[in-house]
Parts: C-alpha cells; sequence; structure tokens
C-alpha cells in the first residue's frame, strides 16, 4: 500500500468554506432579501393554484391539452389530475407546482440571458461552456450545500438548487438557437437598417423561439427531477412525501406521491412540447 | 453625366490581418499569392467602376471572384479594407453607424439569393418590414406594403407564411420588401439563381419589365452570362477578385478583351442576345403607296429581288407585293392596293433572333421590323437570320 504522503496536503474545503463565510456574514442583507422576495413570490404562486377552484384548474388542462396535443390527451390529463386531487395530495400537488414554477421562471430568465450572451460572444461562451460542463455531470445532491450554507433550510434553498440544476439546458439550446438563425436573414435585416437589438427582439428571438420552448421544457423537466431531492433540504410538496414514506417504509405513501409527480411531470412535459409546437413556422421545409 | 455610385479602388480583405495582406497587394502579389503567406482572404482586390442613374449594372463572373463581396460593400455589409465608395457623390465609406442605418432605410435595398424572407412573418409583414424599420405608421405602412405585392403579382397570398410558397414567389416577396422602402438603388445578389430556368426567365423578363417604369439604379449580380446579357445595360465580368472588363453586352460580345471573357462567351448561345435590330437593313428598296405597280417593278428589278414593301408617306407599313403581281397589275390597269399582300411576318427590334427562326423557315418574304405605330425600321431577309445564330 502507498498511501499519498501525509505532509502534502492542502485543505481546499477551508478555503471554500472561508470564503462562503465571509459572503453570508458580509452579504446577509442580500441573502435575506433575495430570500424574501422568493418566498414570498412562491407563496403567492401557491395561494393562487389552492385559491382558483380545483375543477376549473383541471378544466383549463384539458382544454390547453386539447388545444395543443389532441382530444385524448386532454381528456387524459384532467383524469391525471383528478386523480391527484383524489389521492388528497392537492395541497402538495400546488406547493410543488409552486416551486417548479418559481424555479422554471427564474432559470429562464437567467438562462436566456446568458444563452444569448454566450451565441453572441465567443469570449461569454468559452467562459460558460465549461461551467455547464461541470453543472450538468455534477450530481444533484451536491447543489444542495451551497443553497443551504446561503440561504438554510426551507423552500427558498430549495429553488436555489433546483435553478442550478435546471438552467443548464436553458442556456444551451439558446444559444444553439439563436446560432442557428439563417444568417442571411438576420442580414436581410441589416440591410434595412434595423439596430442590432431591434434585430435580435423582432428576427432573432421569434425564430429561435422554438428551439428555446424545447429548453424550457428540458429546463422543466429538470427541475421536476429536483423536487424530492430538494425536500431534503426542507422543501414541503409531494417530495417530501416520497421522502417521508420513504423514512418509513410507507408504500402506499410513496405510491400515490410518486405517481402524482409522474404525473404531474406528463401533463407539464406535453403541455410546453405542445406550445412550441404551435410555434414551428414551418421553418422545416428551409434549405 | 454624373455617376450615381462611384467605385474607386475598392479592396476588401476577409481575416484578421486585413492590413498586412493589403500592403502585400500594394506590392503587386496576387490572390493566391497573399492567401499563402498570410492566411488572409482577397474577396476585392482594387476595384473600380462607376454605375449611372437609372441603368441596370451586372457583375457577372464564377462563383467565389467576389461578386458577392463587392455588392455587399455598397450597403457596407462587408466594410471595405480600402477605397472610396461615392453615392450621388458622398463618400459612404466614412459613414458612422447611424449614417449607415440612415442609408439602408432609405436609399438603397437588397435582394438576396435565398430570399432572406422572414419566416415567422405573414408574406404582409415581411414586405412591411421595412417601412416598420424606418418608423412608417402602420396604416400607411399597409397601404405601401399592398401596394407592392400587386406590383409584383402576389396579391391575395399576404396571409400565406414564406415557406407556403414556391421560390419564384418567395422571391416575388423579397423584391417587394425592396421596392416597398422605394429605394433609389436596388442590389440584387443572384436573386434569381436558386430559381429553376423556367421560372427565372419569367423572373428575369418581370424585372425588365418593372424597370422600364421604375428606373431604379439597379446593380445585379450573376454568373450565368445569358442572364447578365438580356439584363444589363452594362456588364462587368469579375475574375480572382478583380475586374476584368466593362462594356455593354455587344462590345463585351465583340471585343471580348481577353482569353478569360472569350472563353465566358463562348458559353453564351448567341440567338439569346442578337437582336431583329442587329441584324436588319434599313430598307433601301421600298414602294409608296401612291407609286403605280411599274414603280415597284422597275425597284425590284433594281435590287434583285422578287418582293417589295410599300409604305405610305409616314412610313408605315401598308403591305407587300411580289413582282409577279406587279407585273400583271401593269397588264390589268390594276392599282397597287388592290396586289398588297398581308401574308408577311413583323417583328420588334428587340426581338431575339433565336424566336425568328420559325417565322423565317415558314415564308419566302423578308420579315418586316416595326414599331409600335407599324412605321417600317428596316427588313430582316433569311440569310442573315441564319449568320446570326452562329
Ligand atoms: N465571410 C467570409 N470569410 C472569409 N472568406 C470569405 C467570406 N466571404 C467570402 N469569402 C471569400 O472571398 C472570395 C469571394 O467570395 P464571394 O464574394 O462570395 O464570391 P462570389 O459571390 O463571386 O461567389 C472567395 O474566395 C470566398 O471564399
Ligand atoms: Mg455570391
Amino acid at each position: 500500500m502507498s498511501n499519498f504522503p501525509d505532509i502534502i496536503q492542502f485543505n481546499l474545503g477551508v478555503y471554500v468554506n472561508n470564503i462562503v463565510e465571509w459572503l453570508v456574514a458580509n452579504g446577509e442583507s442580500v441573502f435575506d432579501a433575495i430570500t424574501r422576495g422568493t418566498l414570498s413570490f412562491l407563496l403567492a404562486i401557491q395561494n393562487f393554484i389552492m385559491w382558483i377552484p380545483w375543477y376549473i384548474i383541471i378544466l383549463a388542462v384539458v382544454l390547453l391539452g386539447i388545444y395543443v396535443c389532441s382530444w385524448k390527451s386532454g381528456v387524459m390529463y384532467g383524469v391525471m389530475l383528478f386523480i391527484i386531487g383524489g389521492m388528497g395530495l392537492w395541497e402538495e400537488m400546488a406547493i410543488t407546482l409552486a416551486i417548479v414554477i418559481t424555479s422554471v421562471l427564474i432559470s429562464v430568465v437567467i438562462g436566456v440571458t446568458l444563452g444569448i450572451l454566450a451565441a453572441y460572444s465567443k469570449r461569454a461562451s468559452s467562459f460558460i461552456n465549461p461551467l455547464l460542463d461541470a453543472m450538468q455531470t455534477m450530481p444533484s445532491f451536491v447543489y444542495l450545500i451551497p443553497a443551504v450554507m446561503f440561504f438554510g433550510l426551507g423552500m427558498v434553498p430549495a429553488v436555489f438548487a433546483t435553478i442550478i440544476y435546471a438552467t443548464p439546458p436553458a442556456i444551451r439550446l439558446t444559444t444553439l438557437a439563436i446560432r442557428e438563425v439563417s444568417e442571411e436573414m438576420i442580414e436581410a435585416a441589416h440591410s434595412f437598417g434595423s439596430p442590432s437589438w431591434k434585430i435580435l427582439m423582432q428576427v432573432e428571438l421569434p425564430q429561435a423561439f422554438p428551439t428555446i420552448m424545447t429548453g424550457i421544457n428540458q429546463t422543466t423537466m429538470m427541475a421536476m427531477a429536483m423536487v424530492v431531492t430538494s425536500s431534503m433540504i426542507g422543501a414541503k410538496g409531494l417530495g417530501l412525501n416520497v421522502l417521508t414514506s420513504i423514512n418509513r417504509l410507507d408504500v402506499a405513501m410513496g405510491f400515490e406521491a410518486g405517481i402524482s409527480i409522474v404525473f404531474l411531470a406528463v401533463i407539464i412535459d406535453r403541455l410546453t412540447q405542445g406550445v412550441a409546437n404551435k410555434f414551428n413556422y414551418h421553418n422545416e421545409s428551409v434549405e | 453625366m454624373e455617376a450615381k455610385i462611384k467605385v474607386d479602388g475598392l479592396v476588401q480583405i476577409f481575416g484578421n490581418k486585413p492590413q498586412s495582406a493589403l500592403r502585400r497587394l500594394r506590392k503587386g502579389k496576387n490572390k493566391d499569392e497573399i492567401l499563402k503567406e498570410t492566411g488572409q482572404t482577397v474577396g476585392v482586390s482594387d476595384v473600380s467602376f462607376d454605375v449611372y442613374d437609372g441603368e441596370i449594372f451586372v457583375i457577372m463572373g464564377l462563383s467565389g471572384s467576389g461578386k458577392s463581396s463587392v455588392i455587399r460593400c455598397l450597403n457596407l455589409l462587408n466594410k471595405p479594407t480600402a477605397g472610396d465608395i461615392y453615392i450621388d457623390g458622398e463618400n459612404i465609406v466614412k459613414y458612422d453607424k447611424k449614417q449607415i442605418r440612415k442609408m439602408r432605410q432609405n436609399k438603397i435595398a437588397m435582394v438576396f439569393q435565398h430570399f432572406g424572407l422572414l419566416t415567422h412573418k405573414t408574406v404582409l409583414e415581411n414586405v412591411e418590414y421595412g417601412l416598420g424599420v424606418r418608423g412608417v405608421d402602420p396604416e400607411e405602412r399597409r397601404k405601401i406594403a399592398l401596394e407592392n405585392i400587386e406590383t409584383v403579382g402576389l396579391s391575395g397570398w399576404e396571409e400565406m407564411y414564406p415557406n407556403e410558397l414556391s421560390g419564384g414567389m418567395q422571391q416575388r416577396v423579397g423584391l417587394a420588401r425592396a421596392l416597398a422602402n422605394d429605394p433609389d438603388i436596388l442590389l440584387m445578389d443572384e436573386p434569381f439563381s436558386a430559381l429553376d430556368p423556367l421560372i427565372r426567365r419569367e423572373m428575369q423578363m418581370e424585372l425588365l419589365g418593372l424597370q422600364s417604369k421604375l428606373q431604379k439604379t439597379i446593380i445585379f449580380i450573376t454568373h450565368d452570362i445569358n442572364e447578365a446579357f438580356k439584363l444589363g445595360d452594362r456588364v462587368a465580368v469579375m475574375k480572382d477578385a478583380k475586374i476584368v472588363q466593362i462594356g455593354t453586352p455587344e462590345e463585351i460580345i465583340e471585343s471580348p478583351s481577353n482569353e478569360y471573357i472569350e472563353d465566358f462567351v463562348k458559353d453564351i448561345d448567341r440567338t439569346k442576345i442578337i437582336q431583329a435590330k442587329n441584324i436588319m437593313t434599313k430598307s433601301t428598296a421600298l414602294v409608296s403607296l401612291k407609286d403605280g405597280p411599274s414603280v415597284a417593278v422597275k425597284e425590284m428589278r433594281a435590287n434583285g429581288i422578287a418582293s417589295v414593301f410599300v409604305v405610305d408617306k409616314g412610313m408605315k407599313l401598308q403591305g407587300i407585293v411580289t413582282i409577279e403581281d406587279a407585273i400583271a397589275a401593269i397588264k390589268e390597269k390594276k392599282k397597287l392596293e388592290d396586289i398588297l399582300r398581308d401574308d408577311y411576318f413583323t417583328t420588334s427590334k428587340e426581338e431575339y433572333v433565336q424566336e425568328l427562326i420559325e417565322d423565317a423557315s415558314e415564308t419566302k418574304y423578308p420579315i418586316a421590323v416595326t414599331d409600335e405605330d407599324n412605321k417600317l425600321l428596316g427588313v430582316i431577309v433569311r440569310s442573315s437570320i441564319l449568320s446570326g445564330l452562329i
């Protein structure tokens, strides 16, 4: 056996710890503000979902399903929601949705912005790309650590961890989408004397929209995948039920919460994909 | 005449060290040497030309010869490395961003090879696009767009999306979009190259028709010599980033300035560029309506021909008489009017020789070249049509 010599040892972790401690100590007011802001946003969404009568929500999902997918799908999504409610998990669903929606909204804002930046600037993309690679290879549990360090336990660190985990596809697909916009189309816009920011708004983003929607869809799916993980740091909702059931070896409870998460994921996935497809301006026929 | 566009010593180099490439260019090195030594691509090498108001100026050359690079300098989509470009006497190379945008919005519009349409917008919205950039208010914008859609023959298609249209129709949208801004100058970079030959010919004719009304200054790029000579008032031939000859189509065909252009010209189907006016003879043998049959007979004998055209005082074509009919008429004391025949062919002086071949083979008379008022301009005899084909 040949172990690494004891004399050559450094404690990288200590430095990181110091940095984080310094940040927490000096940026307390900033983190507080973020926490309060995020929390009230999250609660607003949760209360809104709870405020709408359950049958209206089901009806809306059925109609949207029929509009963007098909008759059968719409009805099926309605039945799924109905089952979730029937298992007594409506409130848990609302909490989970609130976390997912909040995370996804913030992820999309950050992701699209960084994505555009990376598409425009080589330097930005050479900085962002390795970061994304690292983020995507790291297990999702790792994100819980900084989340807890900065925001303690509860809903907000859950949102924070989810954002870190779920943002990469939004960035990647936005960059890809913007880079894929036809060069000639952008030049045509320039040839009419449009300023660059207007070309971004009127040509590049609309053209990139279907692909960006695919990115948003993936981001949403990843946010759903974080639901159970983030319950370990105090997020309530369906994830917590799964976690509790594991601790108690309660198969029935675990099944109900688990199947609810699956249903929710399926509904969100199909609906966002359906919306994306609605915006596919027959672009496939362009050579 | 003052030139609408004056390009003077234009150089455009692709790469990150254009200045070192420029120095070598000034020392007389060519495109290949510079690429090998510096890794920089010379797109345009010291090109100068003038374009006059209202003309179609064609730039022709093989793929990679630098045509696009030149035309893209004219609206500064490409930044010239050296040289000056004057439009209406102003040096646009010195323009700042704002001036460039203003010029693009008001003075100069471009039509692209693959149309460059915004696929997320309808035909109408596409045509409105340039007007929107200029800040024209929505109602006015729509009115102008609809007019231009009509001009290019797309009325009824306003609400379609570009990818629902055929290539030819898409390019009509591209043309309408450019025309909607009412620019003085139209830049067209191989606008018809992506279209199939039939549609292409149709679009060429329509462009000529439009141009006779609109009188824009058009820079038109093509790699097709037939297209160049059909459309161009003047043609510039490019090779290896340089212009090797500028002239009218006739000048270029008659005296190609070097072997390269000769090769180019060999490709050409001459019948497509030789027009009736090039091979007609101002007919010396003519008879007036008030002359009698005996004058006609004398005229024909003197010229050794078997038929002669008859005109009135204003040179308007009345018909043709044959020598047999004229001799018979003298005996029967008939007038010239009584023996006029009308089974000859007429043509305009712009007609291409190719279109006359069939007529020529069906008649024993010469073909009369007339103007819109039926005035006789000249005649074409069969043998000259055949020689025009060579
Ligand atoms: N963006 C570019 N970057 C580098 N080289 C280019 C670029 N565009 C054109 N070139 C080069 O410049 C030369 C002229 O190209 P171009 O003007 O497009 O020719 P054409 O339009 O006559 O086909 C070619 O050698 C081409 O490879
Ligand atoms: Mg080209």
